[in-house]
């Protein structure tokens, strides 16, 4: 470590939690892991908005020609679904997560600055407050989709206050994003326990590093653009509308220059997940930690590179096109060796299949769906053929649903014991499991071949055309069984809450520094933090005999 | 077995070339995917913890020629999806140089206006082409960004404000094809189908003569009353009506509504008790179109469907 300390230590105490004094030791917490979990709570809440959101939309297709819901409020439906679960599920989801493990994964006390790391989950809540109070306004909420394409989005098309709350909101959470960014790339860098080297930090961490650096490279674009439509429809400005001069392309460039590296702000961390949890459940190390670390440097270089993919029907001419058909399809070799890193990791182990290894396993099939067509559609004929169908949307499921979201739950099983002292139930974790596999698939699957077929996106109503029907409804059942599934998953946290079994410090036989302190962790997150000798602290501490690095000089 | 549609049901030379590149990429797709659930399926039955088994397993860190392995051979999946894409693209989408578009396909809020500058018809929502011809469009939009899409005959196109993009069109025999936007454009979004109709040559100048007739506006009868009412009753303020001062293109040109087989673009079939049903309240069949309800009487709504019908 240098000499200089770069994040100077407090001289004052932070405040301190209080014993007994109800929600105001939450809400006035600084706390890395109250907060970390503020954020886990909070985006459970938007979770089930947006899930009652995505029933209303399949409600809607259940049938050709159906009328359940006007096509204003079906399009506030898909608008609002969209929006919500990226920006105040998944994001806030493995934001929070971070903030409660990383500074635990490093033997850190905290956040490099606790304050900030408040300010962020609060303007999360706010953001938040804003996008839902549109629908206290007159005509609304926004209907013009999460990708707002002008001038659509802009007077005269949309005179509604829908889609002036929607960009305030979202700039909310996007000043939150980039301070989440970056105090976790101080903490990161700066406040590594001693003998915690870069190539020795839990994958996870290097996965939230790099999100990051996407945070903070990514979110002022779409935050600049949000300045520039609030200009356009507040004060009449006109950088998106072609009628006075503007560009409606130009929205599309900063949308997708920040749309796309999204997609791996939303998945970088599942993979980090991914890659604690199927180590620990095949009782071996990461195989190739270097190829899994490197391939997360590569993917967010790669896809700051690629937005134009989303714009292939756009008409940016066939040499724009091809870049970034080749830009694209050169992501799916970094992500090739993750999953086949993963895969190697499962080989030649003991596996046991607790319901956070179900999950993951469950991920890597999944996630690959997803990728296998998110490479055909990065060629762009295919592209033109799938753009704006249900072929997309079965895409996008597959990565950020069968992907980040599968992730998701492997984490929470995985950490609710160091959260909470509990265990969750493993009888209604399987339930939860199989549910989520089998509504999944159906819902989305089927979605393929209707977008093949010919079936656009964004439509609330459709003509009976041969089989559409039937597939449609099949995917609304999907949806259903999914509904039910995460109301057992809902279940779960509660029951296990109060009448889980007791979890032990380290209960499924970790060895990352986490589990070296008890469960829930004190306030001080570790009496004495453990030495680090190698990528697995704890192994090492049991094997003596066989330490990772067996030459690793001791690190006073 | 039925028509399935779109990929399903290539009619033009441009989709099937896409719907080959499709079919050959799904396919690698497809046996990597089975290497993967194979490899998965035989890790979950041969790696599972026997109960009891506390022992750890051989503690494998990994092996970099095995994962510069796993790099190549990706690397080389990709030159050859690159390779395919390029080709492709050569055969569907030539440069135009400096030929004049066929058609120009100008896209409204939720209707679709064409335009053939050759002949100077316009017409919506059903476009009419010579069958076995490589056209070219020129695809425009007068408000919001729009996509015009033939799921059957070729590449989607988006259809931007101040931009302006070609698109090479076929239909490889004759017969009608359904499209529809596909960019979402706000709340008919729907509603905004398109057909192409696709004719002999014979017949595509029959077409194109019919359209290019200006009809004579009725001078008596219930008809006559229909045209004094288009003229007085705002619909003028945005319907066109060959050889009448109506001109406006806000709203479709109406002089041949009776060659079309669809109001609305595509709500309604179209037939007199249709167009009847659609003039007391359009809200009711695509709620949100811009044509408002007029509140006409019964028999004002019976006249001006008497008028459309007489134009001939």
């Amino acid at each position: 470590m240098s000499k200089i300390p770069l994040v100077p230590e407090n001289t004052k105490p932070l405040p301190a939690l209080g014993e007994n004094q109800g929600m105001l030791s939450w809400v006035a917490s600084v706390d890395h892991k109250q907060i970390g979990i503020m954020y886990l709570i909070s985006t459970m809440v938007f979770f089930v908005i947006g899930g009652l959101e995505a029933l209303v939309i399949r409600m809607q297709l259940a049938k050709p020609e159906f009328d359940f819901v006007s096509p204003e409020v079906y399009n506030q439906m898909f608008t609002m679904h969209g929006t919500t679960m990226i920006f105040f599920v998944v994001m806030p989801f493995l934001i929070g997560l971070g903030v409660y493990l990383v500074p635990l994964m490093i033997g850190a006390r905290d956040m490099a600055f606790p304050r900030l790391n408040a300010l962020s989950f609060w303007l999360v809540v706010f953001g938040g407050i804003l996008l839902y109070y549109s629908f206290l306004t007159q005509s609304g909420p926004s209907e013009v989709g999460w990708f707002a394409y002008a001038p659509l989005s802009e007077k005269p098309f949309s005179l509604n206050k829908g889609p002036t709350y929607w960009a305030l909101g979202l700039l909310a959470t996007g000043i939150s994003s980039v301070a989440s960014g970056l105090n976790n790339i101080v903490t990161i860098l700066t406040m590594r326990t001693k003998g915690m080297t870069m190539r020795r930090l839990p994958l996870f961490v290097w996965m939230i590093l790099v999100t990051s650096f996407l945070l903070i490279f990514v979110i002022p674009i779409i935050a600049s653009a949000f300045a520039m439509m609030l200009l356009d429809r507040l004060l009449d400005a006109t950088f998106f509308t072609p009628a006075h001069g503007g560009s409606a392309i130009l929205w599309q460039h900063f949308f997708w220059g920040f749309g796309h590296p999204e997609v791996y702000i939303l998945v970088l961390p599942a993979f980090g997940i991914i890659s604690e949890v199927i180590p620990v459940f095949s009782r071996k190390p990461i195989y190739g930690y270097e190829f899994v670390a490197g391939s997360t440097v590569a993917i967010g270089l790669l896809s700051m590179g690629v937005w134009a993919h989303h714009m292939f029907a756009v008409g940016l001419g066939n040499v724009a096109n091809l870049y970034f058909s080749l830009a694209s399809m050169l992501i799916a070799i970094p992500t090739g060796i993750k999953v086949l890193n993963w895969v190697a990791t499962m080989w030649g182990g003991k596996i046991w299949f607790a319901t956070p290894m179900l999950f993951a396993t469950a991920f890597i099939i999944e996630f690959v769906l997803g990728g296998l067509t998110g490479v055909a559609i990065a060629s762009v004929p295919i592209d033109w053929v799938a753009t704006d169908t249900y072929f997309i949307v079965a895409h996008f499921h597959y990565v950020l649903f069968g992907g980040s979201l599968f992730a998701i739950f492997a984490g929470v099983y995985y950490w609710f014991p160091k959260f909470t002292g509990r265990m969750m139930s493993e009888r209604l974790g399987k339930w939860h499991f199989w549910l989520t596999v089998i509504g999944f698939n159906m819902t989305f699957f089927i979605q393929h071949f209707l977008g093949l077929m010919g079936m656009p996106r964004r439509t609330y109503t459709y003509h009976d055309f041969p089989y559409w029907g039937s597939m449609n409804l099949l995917s609304t059942i999907g949806a259903f069984v999914l509904a039910i599934s995460v109301l057992i998953f809902i279940w779960n946290i509660r029951r296990s809450l109060k009448h889980g079994e007791k979890a032990p410090d380290n209960p499924w036989n970790a060895w990352t520094l986490e589990w070296a302190t008890s469960s829930p962790p004190a306030v001080h997150n570790f009496d004495l933090v453990p030495p680090v000798r190698g990528r697995r602290p704890l192994w090492d501490l049991e094997h003596p005999d066989n330490p990772d690095e067996p030459n690793a000089k001791i690190v006073l | 077995m039925e028509n399935l549609g779109g990929l399903f049901n290539p009619s033009s030379p441009d989709m099937e070339a896409m719907t080959d590149l499709t079919y050959y990429i799904l396919a690698i797709s497809i046996v990597i995917l089975a290497i993967i659930v194979v490899a998965v399926t035989y890790i979950i039955i041969r790696y599972r913890k026997t109960p009891g088994d506390k022992t750890e397993p051989y503690q494998n860190f990994g092996d970099t020629r095995l994962e510069i392995v796993w790099t190549v051979i990706p690397i080389a999946i990709v030159a050859v999806l690159f390779q395919l894409t390029c080709s492709t693209m050569k055969v569907i989408d030539p440069p135009i140089g400096d030929r004049e578009p066929d058609i120009v396909v100008i896209g409204h809020q939720w209707w679709w206006e064409f335009y053939y500058p050759d002949s100077g018809v316009i017409t919506a929502n059903e476009m009419h082409i010579p069958a076995g011809k490589k056209l070219l469009l020129r695809v425009e939009s007068i408000d919001v960004i729009h996509d015009f899409w033939l799921p059957e005959l070729g590449p989607k196109i988006d259809a931007v404000p101040g931009h302006t993009n070609h698109l090479w069109f076929a239909a490889a025999e004759p017969g009608v094809y359904l499209g529809a936007c596909a960019e979402f454009c706000g709340t008919q979004h729907a509603n905004m189908r398109i057909r192409v109709v696709a004719q002999t040559q014979e017949d595509f100048d029959k077409w194109q003569e019919e359209e290019l007739v200006v009809p004579k506006t009725p001078r008596s009868g219930i008809a006559a009353e229909g045209a004094e009412l288009f003229q007085t009753k705002a619909c003028m303020n945005c319907h066109t009506i060959f050889g009448t001062p109506a001109a406006a293109r806000i709203g479709p040109n109406l002089t041949h509504l009776n060659n079309r087989q669809t109001i609305g673009a595509g709500v309604l079939t179209n037939s007199p008790e249709n167009l009847a049903k659609w003039l007391i309240d359009p809200q009711k069949y695509k709620q949100g179109s811009l044509m408002p309800n007029m509140k006409l009487s019964d028999s004002e709504v019976k006249a001006i469907v008497a008028y459309l019908e007489a134009l001939k």
